[in-house]
């Protein structure tokens, strides 16, 4: 990212980053993962002003669909929470990673609690794409920058899909709703590089439904324990054999 | 349908159930951000079970689909999904090109087969 300017401002410095989120391809993703999203918000009856809100607070997708579908389906929130809870154990490491790319000598705790809340899959991917080529003291304005365009495009986009889902004839809602499983299920294939995440994958689309049909309590933290511990394990084993 | 309650308690859920369990795991990166790298144990493990749980969501989706989806027969949703994941390996793990034809083939042989 070349910087406009030889000492540019941090207004600057942030308005780069807004610009690099809204012509990257996570910006297409954002945009039909947050209509589906809408569509799903507007069939399960919750206003899209909430929605809204759960993309700023929340601000992971796959925490808002378990969110949504769950509470949707009438489960016992404290169910929801732990798969929320579960679902969100990932973004542990990517702060892990993160931070250290936006400390400096001077940075302060507090520069550091936007960019640790912002931290999702999207601008993670291109904070650590984009950061190290940058001069350390404009990176947390950079990255601000560019979190509030990813924010931005999903709250607008939580809306479109709502107010679509709420208009559209039955088959089109039909597909908006699917917009989301689909595109979960391909976006997750492509993040599982390694044998144990594709397992993973495999394991909690076969286990998942079958705990669910069963009406097992708790089925999604099950879902994650057995089918993420199984294809660990296997790995584990696959290595140990080497 | 506890999301179809009016007035706070949605908002109230929303802080408690999503925001609150969501966050805790950013702000334990926070403050313990040393000493971890990515391929530790303990993140291929954590990793490993958010994955599947994200696969369970999805799988439950497709196969008890919500609203509108439902109308659309679940032989046409799981074929969609197979038929977008085909084309996604197919067009060198291209995303965009997997859902294009996820939704075009759930769009037609959901027209097909009728309400």
């Amino acid at each position: 990212m070349s910087a406009p300017a030889p000492n540019p401002t941090t207004a600057a410095v942030f308005f780069a980053g807004v610009k690099s989120a809204l012509t990257s391809v996570f910006f297409l993703v954002l945009s039909g993962t947050y209509i589906g999203i809408g569509a799903l918000t507007h069939d399960y009856g919750f206003s899209p002003w909430w929605l809204a809100l759960s993309s700023i607070l929340v601000w992971a997708s796959p925490g808002q669909v378990i969110l949504i579908s769950s509470l949707g389906l009438g489960a016992p929130a404290i169910e929801a929470a732990i798969a929320v809870s579960l679902s969100a154990i990932r973004l542990f490491p990517m702060v892990v990673a993160l931070l250290p790319l936006l400390r400096g000598p001077g940075t302060r705790t507090r520069d550091l609690l936007l960019p640790t809340h912002f931290t999702s899959v999207s601008m993670w991917v291109e904070s650590l794409r984009l950061l190290p080529a940058m001069a350390r003291n404009r990176r947390i304005a950079f990255c601000n920058g560019l979190s509030v365009g990813y924010m931005a495009t999903a709250v607008a986009f939580g809306f479109v899909g709502y107010y679509l889902a709420a208009k559209l004839p039955p088959l089109f809602a039909g597909a908006l709703l699917f917009l989301t499983p689909l595109s979960f299920l391909i976006s997750t294939a492509r993040n599982a590089k390694m044998l144990v995440d594709r397992l993973a994958l495999v394991l909690g689309l076969m286990i998942g439904p079958l705990l669910a049909y069963w009406h097992v309590g708790l089925d999604l933290m099950w879902t994650g324990v057995i089918g993420g511990s199984l294809a660990y394990g296997f790995q584990r084993l696959r290595e140990g054999l080497r | 349908m506890s999301g179809t309650a009016s007035g706070l308690w949605p908002y109230l859920l929303l802080i408690l159930v999503g925001f609150l369990p969501n966050e805790i795991w950013r702000a334990l990166g926070l403050v313990l951000a040393r000493g971890l790298n990515e391929d530790s144990e303990l993140v291929v493990w954590s990793r490993a079970v958010a994955t599947a749980i994200l696969a369970g969501v999805i799988a439950k989706l497709i196969l008890f689909a919500p609203g509108a989806l439902a109308g659309i027969p679940l032989v046409v949703r799981v074929a969609a999904a197979a038929c977008g994941f085909i084309a996604f390996l197919a067009a060198k793990r291209s995303v965009f090109a997997g859902v294009l034809v996820g939704e075009a083939i759930l769009l037609v042989a959901g027209f097909i087969a009728g309400p």
